[in-house]
């Protein structure tokens, strides 16, 4: 079923794990997607190759979306290469997980200006561009906003910040016709979660075993959720939180 | 034609959200049993629709709240596709009532319908679904809402998300999964009876997108989580409601 035909999607972020996952998986359901990423463009090539390859539509966009610039000159290329825009998917964000006394200053800013400001920097920006009758916001936040992992306090209280903002939006916006969900995965073996060392053995083990469906999360998993809630299939659905988890909370 | 097609058990599917339901699980491919417990008629109505856009599907008679007579439904379902591998509890009932003027007779009802109607269609999925099957039950926004008149409806309803979280850890080692959709307020003839159009329009414009549900915006989520899509959701209550709440 080509559930997002012809549908313009920006996937902030997509260059490798989850975005790339997303990207990948919207463009199989025949949206037109913008492959936008910060700093590893050779990745992010090959994600735009892997869509064409199969006969989708992608286009690849340099942008850093905790600088306003970069965010207003993503959307002004991706009308330039689509003409439109239906749908705006942010995935990127940066973490790192320490005890809550080590956190600094710098660090928080760090976080809190790529998963906060990035995001209210794009969402703003997609308002100008998504038609008169509607658009579709859909944010990618995580489980700990529900589960409160230690050792996760800046990370996981930016993604509370922006649970809260997606749920203000939804009824803000609503009125115009804008679906604000978010999507809201569980712990999952990407590079990054691998590279890090946030997934020790000892932790995978732990994480397994209080996951219903018994195993670990992969990228590919919330592919399903964000594109149903893309979809005109969700278009009553609106404000939510989507954890998807295998029943890890 | 039978032998690979999954089979979807939907309750209370002769009528409103249900007959949406079960026609769109039946044009997504699965057979379909319309369970209701008095309207034959509409029942009978759903399944000639089904086949008339070539899906299979039978109506079978069972009152929720007996779980000798949902056991039987189960056994019907078997004997005609084979097997079973989604469970929709629609079924429900919603009478309102300031606490103080609720009848013994209407909560005992209400309970009897919803809550146990609801724990003998899990109870019964879970001895009897096949492996990677789904379990979807139904709750309500009034349980996040809470507005006068709706407690013992809201009760059954929070007590069903809360089986649902705990269902999905039991059965998961069988990659049965188990949701629960909220729908808000739908424009069924349960919703609109006894309401005058502005009362409607009024609770349209709680709607942060502006009217009021149709069967088909309900049926859709339910067909997302009875799909391969879902399948890393669970244990989750999914409100499908335009952003009340």
């Amino acid at each position: 079923m080509s559930n997002l035909d012809k549908k313009v999607v920006i996937v902030t972020g997509a260059s490798k794990g989850f975005g790339a996952a997303i990207a990948k998986g919207m463009a199989r359901e025949g949206a037109k997607v913008v492959v936008n990423y910060a700093s590893d463009q050779e990745r992010a090539e090959e994600v735009v190759r892997s869509i064409r390859a199969t006969g989708g539509e992608a286009e690849l966009i340099r942008a850093d979306v905790s600088r306003q610039a970069d965010v207003i000159s993503l959307f002004a290329q991706t009308r330039d290469f689509f003409g439109s825009l239906d749908v705006l998917v942010n995935n990127a964000g940066v973490y790192r997980f320490e005890p809550f006394e080590c956190v600094t200053e710098a660090e928080f800013h760090r976080i809190y200006e790529t998963n906060v400001l990035g995001c209210i920097l794009t969402m703003q920006e997609a308002l100008k561009y998504f038609s008169a009758t509607g658009g579709n916001i859909i944010n990618i936040a995580t489980v700990d906003v529900s589960a409160g992992t230690p050792s996760t306090s800046l990370y996981t209280s930016s993604k509370g910040a922006l649970v809260a903002m997606s749920k203000v939006l939804a009824k803000e916006l609503g009125p115009r016709g804008v679906r604000v969900n978010v999507v809201a995965p569980g712990a999952t073996e990407t590079e990054g979660t691998r590279a890090t060392g946030v997934l020790s053995n000892a932790t995978v083990e732990k994480i397994v075993a209080g996951t219903p469906l018994g195993r670990l999360g992969q990228a590919e998993d919330i592919v399903g959720a964000v594109v149903f809630l893309a979809s005109e299939e969700a278009r009553w659905i609106t404000g939510q939180v989507l954890f998807s988890t295998g029943g890890a909370s | 034609m039978t032998g690979n097609r999954r089979v979807a058990i939907v309750t209370g599917s002769s009528k409103g959200i249900g007959a949406a339901i079960a026609m769109r699980l039946a044009s997504d491919g699965f057979a379909v049993v319309v369970n209701y417990s008095s309207s034959a008629g509409p029942a009978n109505d759903v399944v000639a629709a089904i086949e008339a856009h070539g899906g299979a599907a039978i109506a079978i008679r069972a009152n929720v709240s007996e779980s000798a007579s949902v056991s039987l439904s189960f056994d019907g379902a078997r004997e005609a596709f084979g097997g079973i591998d989604t469970v929709v509890n629609n079924a429900g009932i919603m009478q309102l009532s300031r606490i103080a003027d609720t009848s013994d007779e209407l909560w005992q009802k209400t309970l009897a319908i919803n809550l146990t109607g609801t724990f003998n269609g899990m109870r019964e999925a879970a001895r009897r679904l096949r492996d990677g099957g789904r379990i979807i039950n139904f709750s309500s926004s009034v349980v996040g809402l809470y507005q006068p008149s709706y407690a013992a409806y809201a009760a059954t309803k929070s007590a069903i998300e809360a089986m649902t979280h705990i269902v999905a850890k039991e059965l998961g080692s069988r990659e049965i999964t188990v949701n629960t959709v909220a729908p808000g307020p739908v424009g069924t003839d349960l919703f609109l009876y006894e309401k005058s159009d502005e009362q409607v329009a009024n609770i349209a414009k709680m709607s942060p997108l502006g009217r009021i549900g149709e069967p088909n915006d309900i049926a859709s989520v339910v067909s997302f989580l009875a799909g391969p899509d879902s399948s890393w959701i669970n244990g989750q209550v999914i409100r499908a409601n335009g952003g009340v709440v």
